[in-house]
């Protein structure tokens, strides 16, 4: 029998209801998560992606199927799924240290283990200099630093991130990029992580699951055989990205036709 | 200390502070002065040219002003009261803005919080609130009586809707995301108030407290004319009455300065608790 997976969606789907009227954001989703994977979902707007990090991180109950971390159904958002969110989410009165040391202390752990957990993660993000600054002071890039750290402390086992350099600018994120593989490798977490940028999907992911609007749902999956650390501008990457590219073009064309 | 070298370093955000900081205070300071200085020119040429004989000179104020804070001058009624009726005033002011701060900020976080609290309360609370403090005079005195404890009443009255008002803006405007932050890591239910809800409103609670102190100072007079014997809003009475024009002009003069002192407090304390607010640096 195989190895249970970390992460198991099982037709999950997903009816709002605005003003009255149904919307169905996510239809008839599945998919399977093992523990150490860096899984990328990617499509346009309105694809649902969202929409299936937010149910697996508990922040929506979705209408039909379930989703179960470790074979159990997702109740409720918990520290064993840290999320990342685009826009930071920090607390903006505390300092990077306070921010980090968040959840470590909302569960109670004694002080100097609270401490000596966040100075490690301070570290490991590289905010040494900054770590008794407030989220005002810092750059883009340094909160979200700081927000995968929060969620690294809490010893998250599975991170969730919802196009988290997607308000960055290029170099930045390139860093960040490669900073987050550094401890995806250091670490054996499991990713899920949201983008709209077939670039940043291929440079990251084991696997790339390629979504669909209208209703939004699950198109294809795609492993990444491509060996790490990968090049963006060597020729194979460039095959894998013209490969996804037409893929994902075909399902708009069929779409528009 | 390693917060401000944080801040200078952490690019565009946070514009370091000046190295010098003395000359641009000196000339805040003399900026600030202008217009005073402007106006007491003209209140001192205008009496002087007799363009009225009912307001004193400022010089004669002046002189007024240090009888009724050390006497050794007129020594008369007034002489060296200055303290009895700033001190009477100052126990109304903080204690009814400190009942007001005590009952406004805990009901406003209530009715932030709770759909049926604010069901059953915000209507109500929405129709009192256009009605003037000063409207509540005559009841305040069936109900309280003439003296101090109706000028207590009004002072609580007029602090108390700011305060409210600010406190239940504050909760309720809290962003959802830091909200879905503090459940994904673990802080759930009830733990969220003390660790998002009250931090997050924290600047316009403030915002209320400081408002709600201004207005204290406001309704102050219109508090102390229900014939208490001290106070600054009865010397001004008393002023009026016995048409010492002076007398009316130094109340005035302490309460401003008094109302604007105890501003700067708040102000201190506020900034010095939200430093991390980029909204809140001086």
């Amino acid at each position: 029998m195989a190895e249970l997976p970390i992460l198991d969606i099982r037709g999950v789907g997903k009816i709002y209801e605005l003003n009255g009227q149904k919307i169905e954001a996510l239809r008839d989703a599945n998919l399977v998560v093992r523990k150490g994977e860096f899984v990328c979902l990617i499509g346009a707007s309105g694809c649902g992606k969202s929409t299936l990090l937010r149910i697996v991180a508990g922040f929506e109950v979705p209408t039909s199927g379930e989703a179960l971390m470790w074979d159990k159904p997702v109740g409720g958002p918990a520290p064993d799924r840290g999320m990342v969110f685009q826009d930071y989410g920090l607390f903006p009165w505390l300092t990077v240290r306070q921010n980090i040391g968040f959840g470590p202390a909302s569960r109670g752990l004694p002080r100097s283990e609270v401490r000596d957990t966040v100075e490690r993660f301070v570290n490991m993000v590289g905010l040494t200099r900054f770590a008794d600054a407030w989220p005002h002071q810092l750059s883009g890039g340094m909160k979200q630093r700081v927000a995968i750290a929060r969620v690294l402390a809490n010893d998250a086992e599975m991170v969730l991130m919802d196009e988290p350099f997607g308000a960055l600018d290029a170099m930045t994120r390139e860093r960040l990029q490669d900073e987050l593989l550094d401890i995806w490798q250091r670490t054996r977490l499991t990713v899920l992580f949201v983008t709209h940028s077939i670039e940043e999907a291929i440079f990251l992911a084991d696997r790339v699951v390629v979504m669909e609007p209208g209703p939004g749902r699950i198109a294809s999956e795609h492993g990444i055989a491509l060996p790490r650390p990968r090049d963006v501008a060597s020729p194979e990457f460039n095959e894998v990205r013209r490969d996804l590219s037409a893929r994902l073009h075909s399902h708009h064309a069929r779409k528009a036709a | 200390m390693s917060v401000t070298t944080a801040a200078a370093a952490a690019e565009p955000a946070n514009a370091a502070r000046p190295a010098s900081r003395w000359p641009a205070r000196f000339k805040a300071f003399g900026l600030a002065l202008i217009v005073p200085l402007a106006l007491l020119a003209f209140w001192h040429v205008a009496v002087k040219a007799g363009m009225t004989r009912l307001i004193p000179s400022p010089a004669e104020v002046a002189e007024y002003m240090v009888d009724f804070a050390v006497g050794g001058i007129w020594d008369d009624a007034f002489s060296a009261t200055l303290h009895i009726h700033l001190l009477a005033s100052m126990s109304r002011v903080y204690g009814g803005f400190a009942l007001a701060a005590l009952v406004a900020v805990p009901l406003g976080i209530l009715i932030g919080r709770n759909e049926t609290v604010r069901a059953v309360l915000d209507p109500f609370l929405q129709l009192m609130r256009p009605v003037p403090v000063t409207a509540w005079l005559p009841l305040s005195m069936i109900l309280f009586g003439l003296g101090a404890r109706s000028a207590f009443f009004l002072v609580f009255l007029g602090a108390f809707y700011p305060i409210l008002l600010n406190t239940v803006f504050g909760v309720r405007s809290v962003e959802k995301r830091l909200f879905e932050a503090a459940s994904m890591l673990g802080c759930t239910g009830s733990a969220q108030f003390f660790r998002v809800v009250l931090p997050a409103a924290l600047p316009s609670i403030f915002t209320g407290l400081r408002l709600g102190l201004g207005l204290a100072w406001f309704v102050i007079v219109v508090g102390e004319m229900t014939g208490v014997p001290q106070g600054l809003g009865a010397v001004i009475m008393d002023g009026r009455t016995l048409s010492r024009t002076e007398l009316v002009i130094c109340g005035m003069i302490v309460i401003g300065i008094a109302g604007y002192l105890s501003d700067r407090v708040v102000v201190t304390i506020m900034n010095r608790l939200l430093r991390w607010s980029p909204s809140h640096h001086g």
